[in-house]
């Protein structure tokens, strides 16, 4: 079943196209990544389906209703947690998940039974009497995303859920998000990183200057981006040019005295090169492996790097 | 559960919400509650000698008090208003209110819930003035019925300015911008019956003084409060300008609030 379906969908602010002519198609209990820099479209497109922003032009169902007839019941099937935290700073970590309960219209003991038992999921028990402020960023974003799972929506929305997390705050964002569609959510997530969406993502979209430019598994994608390369560092200009003949590939830097051999940064392909150049006696000084980023992939797929920082969200 | 119920329901959790900020932002709350209270004892203490004997004309067996304390009560009302308007403003640059608005809730129960605690805010605030204003020798003549309409009078008023408060907070965006917004209803208040009789004011400013909101409601609570006589152009001029101030409010309140909120 679908969770998620868009055609044609289209934003603009003023004349400025944020969003130009979408089709998403998210099955459900699987997670769905929208990867892209700042500026490509990502919030926009969470906003709209989510029903916070209207579109301009084409179509969209979420969780089995029409985004612009029926808004009411997406939000009764969503969740939502933003790039920005939405917690109330003035109530503290406990009181914002028994004020979900009240808005979810659950009576007060299933209330407090499920505030408890998030807090224990998402270790904030320590927490819980403690206003948002004195949380961390990692501990903001658990609560935020506690919030979230009052309401046992079964579409959620994670705009950007680790971006200025540390490294172990990101894994166990990203352990909560697979556990949470091994119990049937559908999950879209925005993200920056091409290793969160290459970890979680069953399926990724790439989101620039609002137009999608590719969609497709992870491993689809990544065998469309030649960004992966060996880079080999010699002592000397004779060990280079030995080493570019007895390749026949690569790029030549002559003043830095490296060569890079494109490969697919398996341990095969790094063992195939350095065993042809034993074979030749070429002496390697240094070797170095490069697998492919973000920045790759959007070289790739549409030519220009990702370092234009956009300006709208 | 039908749309009506849980429309109270949103609006009774928002309210519990509300209350809980204002006591989390104690010191806001109990400065909201200080000022008109200053207010009352400096127009008494300090410039009441002068205003009083100025005003025995009009009101020979007045104390200056008993014509004061209402228009001091009327006051506190229009004071609360920028609490109200701040409240809100900063409330709504806060990344709850988003979650919010992507929630199976009543809309409008942010702004019901905001005003529910505003109206309580206020009238606690009325209780603690009329109780410095009996203590400075404030004495209403007032039959128990009339209590009850005074009551009912100030509430109906606080529910307009405070709804007059979400709509600054909500067009101010800026907590500056909301809060001289809300300078209008201090002004209006200095420009009414509220301190001084119009009568003793130059023609236009007495015209206006006699028209805008506070006067036509200072003088009937006036009235209900020390058994004078209410004209019944104020009643009615008094009651005409809440239920429209609520209805402008409230709806556009609601306009603004729900339209996609753009960054």
């Amino acid at each position: 079943m679908t969770m998620i379906e868009t055609h044609g969908l289209c934003k603009a602010f003023g004349d400025h196209l944020v969003l130009d002519s979408i089709d998403l198609d998210v099955a459900r209990a699987t997670i769905f990544a929208l990867l892209g820099p700042n500026g490509a479209g990502k919030t926009t497109t969470v906003q709209i389906l989510s029903t916070l922003l209207r579109a301009d032009g084409g179509e969209a169902r979420v969780a089995g209703h029409d985004l612009a007839r029926e808004p009411g019941a997406v939000r009764a099937a969503i969740g939502v947690t933003g790039q920005f935290s939405a917690v109330d700073t003035l109530l503290t970590g406990e009181e914002n998940l028994l004020l979900m309960a009240d808005l979810h219209h659950l009576d007060r003991r299933e209330g407090r039974r499920r505030a408890t038992e998030l807090l224990e999921r998402f270790e904030l028990v320590e927490a819980a009497s403690k206003t948002p402020a004195t949380y961390s960023g990692g501990m903001r974003r658990r609560l935020d995303l506690a919030m979230t799972l009052v309401g046992d929506p079964r579409l959620i929305f994670l705009d950007e859920p680790t971006t200025g997390l540390d490294p172990r705050s990101r894994h166990m964002m990203w352990q909560l998000i697979r556990d949470l569609v091994a119990g049937g959510v559908t999950i879209l997530l925005t993200t920056q990183y091409l290793e969160e969406a290459d970890q979680l993502a069953d399926r990724i979209a790439v989101l620039d200057r609002g137009k999608l430019v590719a969609q497709g598994t992870p491993d689809e994608l990544k065998r469309r981006i030649p960004g992966g390369h060996i880079s080999l560092r010699f002592a000397d200009a004779q060990g280079l040019a030995a080493a570019a003949h007895a390749l026949g590939q690569g790029a030549r830097d002559d003043n830095e005295l490296t060569l890079q051999v494109p490969t697919d940064s398996s341990v095969r392909s790094l063992r195939a090169v350095l065993d042809r150049l034993d074979d030749e006696s070429i002496a390697v000084n240094g070797v170095s492996i490069h697998t492919p980023d973000l920045d790759d992939v959007f070289f790739a797929l549409t030519e220009h790097p990702t370092t234009q920082k956009g300006s709208v969200r | 559960m039908s749309t009506v119920s849980s429309a109270l329901r949103d609006s009774a959790t928002m309210l519990r919400r509300d209350i809980r900020h204002s006591l989390r932002n104690l010191s806001v709350t109990l400065s909201g509650l200080l000022v008109p209270i200053i207010v009352l004892l400096l127009f008494f203490y300090v410039f009441g000698g002068a205003i009083g004997a100025g005003l025995g004309g009009v009101a020979p067996s007045f104390a200056y008090i008993d014509y004061l304390a209402p228009g001091i009560i009327i006051f506190t009302v229009g004071s609360g208003c920028a609490t109200t308007a701040l409240n809100l403003c900063m409330d709504l640059s806060e990344g709850i209110i988003t979650r919010f608005r992507t929630m199976a809730i009543f809309r409008a129960s942010v702004l019901t819930g905001q005003v529910l605690g505003s109206l309580i805010r206020t009238l606690i605030s009325v209780g603690l003035i009329i109780g410095v204003a009996l203590l400075m020798g404030f004495r209403p003549t007032a039959t128990p019925i009339a209590w009850i309409e005074a009551l009912g009078l100030i509430a109906l008023f606080t529910l307009a300015i405070t709804w007059m408060g979400v709509v600054f907070g909500l067009v101010g965006k800026t907590p500056a911008g909301a809060n001289s917004l809300s300078l209008i209803f201090q002004l209006l208040a200095f420009t009414s019956s509220a301190l001084v009789s119009p009568d003793s004011m130059p023609a236009t400013v007495r015209w206006f003084a006699e028209y805008q909101p506070f006067t036509p409601v200072i003088d009937t609570l006036r009235g209900l409060l020390l058994g004078t006589p209410i004209s019944g152009n104020s009643v009615v001029l008094a009651v005409a300008w809440c239920i429209g101030l609520i209805l402008v409010g409230y709806f556009w309140a609601r306009a603004v609030y729900n339209r996609d909120p753009v960054k």
